[in-house]
């Protein structure tokens, strides 16, 4: 008997300090499925799923706060990404969202007064000015947030959609009625 | 030494026998094309970064002149094909399977075809540096003429000598295009010249000229340049006509033996290939200082009256060279840029030549017959057995499909040269290839979105971060500013009793200084 909970007691010391060994020896820093999360989503920093960026919002769909489906610059591909990437069953978007087209922020450069307002919005530094100085945003680094819209005093900032161009177009899926592909008969 | 008679040759997976229909367009010699009106140069006419325009709408150039420089090391500078004045620079229709436009530059020509003053000539190209007749070749815009449309200086860069095979690719394995077989009856010389340079800038120990044996008068005339020229271990080698033999890849195996590593180029088992077209170019810049503004281009197919080859000048229009060639037939039915297997349909005739442009097949409907409607795969296997890239291509076909795009690429959908081999034999009609493209361009596209996104995330982050510093450091400043304040507050005290006591001093000693001098005046 007495042998039996000396031998149960030391198992139990010996595993006991193995666990605690492995727990700082093996420790994770952070959230590894936030931090796979967050790879998935499009980093324009948005706010538009309620968080304040994507990071937030990757860990409150770790911590199952909220749902996959409210990322609208990421749209359908990224809901069935995390979809994929949790097991679980893709959702349609959240219809107060609705899905975005891929656009940038232009600054109609007459009407801009200088304010800073803007450029202390964007969450990518992809505003440069100066105080009473004429503003301008750096379209390759311009996430299409829409943070800098709000703030604008004067109402300068308008957002671009990327035009399709050749160096982003993508085939379209094949289907089986095929285009015409004939030359239009003007041209002969 | 030329040698005709073929090494023990290669052979590569697959491909298809087809008619080849070159005859039509190789009855008359090639004709110079007459200067058009208009010009239309796309910043694009290469793989790489878009040119920039360094002219200004209503700048006159010359003939030969630079109008777009290169921004980049994987990228091209572009000239002007004639003398004359920039209409504009704007957006046009550019030959891309894409139908989309780009930005070009415009040059209304003056009809005079003015030179402009173009660099030396470099003769004695055997005792130049590398580095020169490399550069030379970078500035004169040469990319491959073959249809990749490589810059190819970068293929000419040193790699410590690890080159020793120059392929010269004269396969032109794609049915109707004729242009590299017109060019090696008229220019076999200036060829043979042109290869002696890249053979000098690589410091190869042999060169292999591939051309397919449906091309005997081509074959006959570089076999005689080559021993004119008495061109140290060159060879002018017949291959058999098998498409796609002029592919990179299969053209590689065909002649060398060597297979090119898969997501590899050449050049990593010693091989630097050169289509015939680009080693012409490059002796045109080496020996003439010329840049390249013009090409062959083949005009066939049963739609264009006169089928031929035109010596066109880059940025011709279509529709000109159509015209060049006798105009349209009533067979006419689809314009097609490139040849029947790889090409792609053009909707209008508006669009100009480009650097990479060989072929516009005018095809008549038993030309390229409209593809049928497709059926469901019934698994039979013929487009494995004729890819000549070894894949599979029913299952790259149902993970495209399916968008699966992991599992396509597990089966090699980057090794997938789209030469159309699976699509022609399918009996279900199905448009292989379309879909291979497709999952292609979409990983690509997927891809860039990931970078910047990763991109975004680098930056907000440091901004997150530059943010956090500075809140802190003016933390900081006010601690200090406070600690400052408080320190002043307690050391208050004794600084006043040792101002009141400098002060008393200072009164003590004018009085003392006031009873002296009335103590002198007394």
């Amino acid at each position: 008997m007495i042998i039996a909970i000396v031998t149960i007691a030391a198992l139990a010391t010996l595993f006991g300090l193995l666990l605690g060994y492995a727990a700082v020896r093996f420790h994770v820093e952070g959230d590894p499925i936030a931090d796979q999360i967050d790879k998935l989503l499009p980093q324009t920093q948005c706010g538009q799923c309620g968080h304040p960026g994507c990071r937030p919002y990757a860990e409150a769909i770790a911590n199952g706060e909220d749902d996959i489906n409210r990322c609208a610059p990421g749209g359908e591909a990224t809901i069935i990404a995390l979809a994929d990437l949790l097991g679980r069953d893709p959702v349609p978007m959240d219809e107060d969202i609705g899905e975005k087209l891929p656009s940038v922020a232009l600054i109609i450069e007459k009407e801009c007064i200088g304010c800073t307002l803007c450029i202390q919005a964007c969450p990518v530094d992809a505003i440069l000015g100066a105080a009473k100085q004429m503003h301008t945003v750096i379209e390759s680094e311009c996430t299409g947030c829409e943070l800098c819209l709000a703030p604008c005093p004067v109402e300068c900032i308008v957002m671009i959609p990327i035009r399709e161009g050749i160096g982003n177009w993508v085939w379209p899926y094949p289907d089986n009625d095929h285009r015409d592909l004939s030359l239009s008969r003007e041209a002969l | 030494m030329s040698d005709t008679s073929p090494l023990t040759l290669g052979h590569f997976h697959g491909g298809i026998h087809m008619p080849d229909h070159k005859a039509e367009s190789t009855t008359q010699p090639v004709a110079a094309v007459k200067i058009p009106p208009r010009l239309i140069l796309p910043l694009q006419q290469h793989i790489g970064a878009p040119a920039k325009a360094v002219v200004s709408v209503g700048d006159h150039v010359l003939k030969g002149q630079l109008i777009a420089a290169a921004s980049g090391r994987v990228s091209a500078p572009i000239h002007a094909p004639t003398s004359g004045i920039i209409a504009e620079i704007s957006d046009h229709l550019v030959p891309h399977s894409s139908g989309l436009s780009a930005r070009c530059i415009i040059i209304d020509t003056d009809g005079k075809d003015e030179w402009a003053e173009l660099p030396p000539p470099i003769d004695d190209f055997a005792s130049a540096d590398n580095a020169v007749l490399i550069e030379r070749i970078r500035e004169s815009g040469i990319v491959g003429l073959g249809g990749a449309t490589f810059p190819s200086s970068i293929k000419m860069e040193a790699r410590n000598n690890s080159i020793d095979t120059l392929i010269i690719n004269a396969a032109e394995c794609e049915p109707y295009i004729t242009c590299d077989d017109m060019l090696m009856r008229e220019q076999a010389e200036h060829i043979v010249s042109g290869i002696h340079i890249v053979q000098h800038i690589l410091g190869v120990k042999r060169c292999l000229i591939g051309v397919e044996d449906n091309k005997p008068e081509a074959i006959k005339s570089m076999s005689a340049a080559v021993a004119a020229a008495s061109l140290q271990n060159t060879s002018v080698v017949t291959i058999p006509t098998l498409y796609p033999s002029g592919g990179e890849r299969q053209l590689t195996l065909l002649l060398t033996g060597k297979e090119v590593p898969s997501h590899g180029i050449p050049a990593n088992i010693g091989i630097v290939c050169q289509n015939v077209g680009t080693v012409y170019a490059i002796a045109d810049a080496v020996l003439k200082g010329r840049p390249l503004i013009s090409r062959i281009v083949t005009l066939t197919g049963e739609g264009v009256a006169q089928p031929q080859n035109l010596y066109s000048l880059i940025g011709t229009s279509a529709g000109g060279l159509v015209s060049q060639a006798g105009g349209y037939t009533d067979k006419a039915h689809q314009l097609i840029c490139g040849g029947p297997m790889m090409g792609f349909s053009l909707r209008t005739d508006e669009i100009p030549v480009t650097k990479g442009v060989n072929c516009l097949l005018v095809a008549s409907t038993a030309d390229c017959p409209p593809p049928e409607p497709a059926t469901a795969c019934i698994r039979c296997g013929k487009c494995a057995e004729a890819c000549p890239a070894q894949l599979l291509p029913q299952q790259l076909y149902w993970h495209s499909r399916s968008r699966n795009f992991d599992k396509a690429q597990d089966y090699h959908l980057f090794d997938c040269i789209e030469c159309g081999c699976c699509s022609h034999v399918c009996p279900s009609h199905i448009q292989l290839v379309h879909y291979y493209r497709f999952a292609k361009t979409q990983i690509w596209s997927k891809e860039k979105e990931k970078s910047k996104a990763d991109h975004a995330r680098q930056r907000h982050e440091a901004r997150v971060a530059r943010l956090e510093r500075i809140a802190a450091e003016r933390k900081a400043r006010m601690r200090k500013k406070k600690a400052a304040l408080k320190s002043k507050k307690s050391g208050d005290e004794s600084a006043k009793k040792a101002a009141i006591a400098s002060a008393v001093k200072r009164a003590a000693a004018k009085k003392a200084a006031a009873k002296t001098a009335t103590d002198t005046k007394g």
